[in-house]
């Protein structure tokens, strides 16, 4: 206990703040650890390869064909800041991954951003309706500060696991750390269970 | 090579001062501390009776080989930890600590660098200045440092003496020659000196200081790729 700390008021403390939180009402603050790129979109890919049957390679327009996906819910950065109602809109993950078909041996995706920035994360955890690629927010294209003009949405893991910039995702048989997880934080990031750092349960 | 990381721990509060409104200094002696290297932070977590627990992440100012963990906290309006850590905290007091965390912005002398910073962001940069001036290698970092004016500036006066380049936006800056600098961002012309021969550039500050400066390293001539960026949003 931290002698003098009650800490703010928190009768209204809402069940869907994961523990170490705190909503950060209409603030939505950006954390970056590159300098943000300034992105052509007539020269950018989303491309899925590794370990899959059919390496894909889809340009600007061709996501925006497919066929559209929305995400309506909360993010939660590891700096403690959650965001709550959230808006986004892109195509699900499942619809790249059904066109690329992983192998058996595919375990784990490790997605890279245009900047270099990459981020592992288990294959469960972009599968089932659970991770986007996503180019609008509340109804307004994706600002570049917050990965605009395209990045990747994995709502129900620490945000530093939604890559910014997205431009590839590598489908991998054995883990591998990424950028932040390279650098002392959690390899699978759930903040319900707080795995903010290696060594978290 | 991976930075070091620590668990969490606790360290006790020796010294505390506050050398402007806004600001407050710690000194903690850290149980089990882990050696950092310049440019790592802490978190500092702090816990109610009742379990009710808030953290925050904080750039440690000190050198690895200061037997103190030093950290220097701008108390935010409303700031749940930087407030607590301004207006109650006292010399004695034990704090719950994890670190040091973060091997992406860390200097450890190896290349040469640029380092450029706004108000409290300058945090880090004091650690990687305290480190190349015990080692000698003050030529391979130089510092360029952003502020409204000089009260705004945590460490102006060591910044200084370690040879920063010191911009400031609403007060000129006295220079040695008895000349001064007229209250404006720095230019790009004035960064040149500074990037030269940097194969590396950090750049420490608000969301909107990050853009500014990591333009401006760009307008210098400095290579978008070799920019290592750590920016606070407005988190309250």
């Amino acid at each position: 206990m931290t002698r003098g700390f009650l800490g703010r008021r928190r009768t209204a403390r809402p069940d869907r703040l994961p523990p170490g939180q705190y909503d950060a009402g209409s603030a939505w603050p950006t954390l970056t650890a590159e300098a943000t790129p300034r992105l052509d979109l007539d020269a950018w890919r989303m491309t899925v390869d590794g370990a899959v049957e059919s390496r894909q390679e889809w340009t600007w327009s061709d996501v925006q064909a497919m066929p559209g996906s929305s995400y309506v819910g909360d993010i939660h950065c590891v700096t403690t800041w959650s965001k709550f109602d959230m808006t986004f809109t892109g195509v699900s993950v499942d619809t790249l991954l059904e066109a690329a078909r992983p192998t058996a041996a595919a375990r784990f995706v490790m997605a890279h951003s245009t900047t270099g920035y990459t981020t592992n994360l288990p294959l469960e955890d972009v599968t089932g309706g659970k991770a986007w690629v996503v180019w609008s927010v509340d109804g307004k294209p994706l600002p570049t500060g917050h990965g605009g003009p395209v990045r990747l949405l994995v709502p129900h893991l620490y945000f530093w696991k939604s890559a910014k910039w997205i431009t590839r995702l590598e489908l991998m048989a054995r883990d591998r750390p990424g950028f932040w997880e390279q650098n002392g934080y959690h390899d699978r990031g759930d903040p319900w269970l707080e795995q903010r750092y290696q060594g978290d349960p | 090579m991976a930075a070091p990381a620590g668990d969490w721990t606790t360290g006790t509060i020796i010294e505390l001062d506050h050398p402007t409104d806004r600001l407050v200094r710690l000194r903690l002696h850290v149980d089990d501390r882990v050696d950092h290297l310049p440019g790592q932070h802490y978190v500092v977590r702090l816990r109610a009776p009742d379990g009710y627990t808030a953290q925050r992440s904080y750039s440690i100012a000190s050198d690895p080989d200061d037997p103190l963990l030093e950290l220097m906290v701008e108390c935010l309006p409303g700031g749940e930890v930087s407030g607590f850590l301004h207006d109650v905290a006292e010399v004695g007091d034990v704090l719950e600590l994890r670190g040091p965390i973060g091997g992406w912005f860390v200097w450890e002398g190896d290349l040469p660098a640029v380092a450029v910073a706004g108000g409290s962001g300058v945090v880090p940069l004091v650690a990687m200045a305290r480190y190349a001036r015990r080692l000698g290698l003050q030529d391979k970092l130089r510092i360029v440092v952003v502020a409204r004016t000089w009260d705004d500036l945590p460490y102006a006066a060591e910044l200084q003496r370690y040879g920063a380049f010191i911009a400031l936006t609403r007060e000129n800056v006295a220079l040695e020659n008895g000349q001064s600098r007229v209250a404006a961002p720095p230019y790009p012309d004035e960064m040149k000196a500074y990037v030269a021969g940097a194969e590396r550039a950090y750049v420490c500050g608000s969301v909107g200081f990050a853009s500014f400066a990591t333009r401006l390293l760009e307008d210098a001539g400095v290579d978008t790729d070799a920019i290592r960026v750590e920016q606070f949003g407005e988190t309250g």
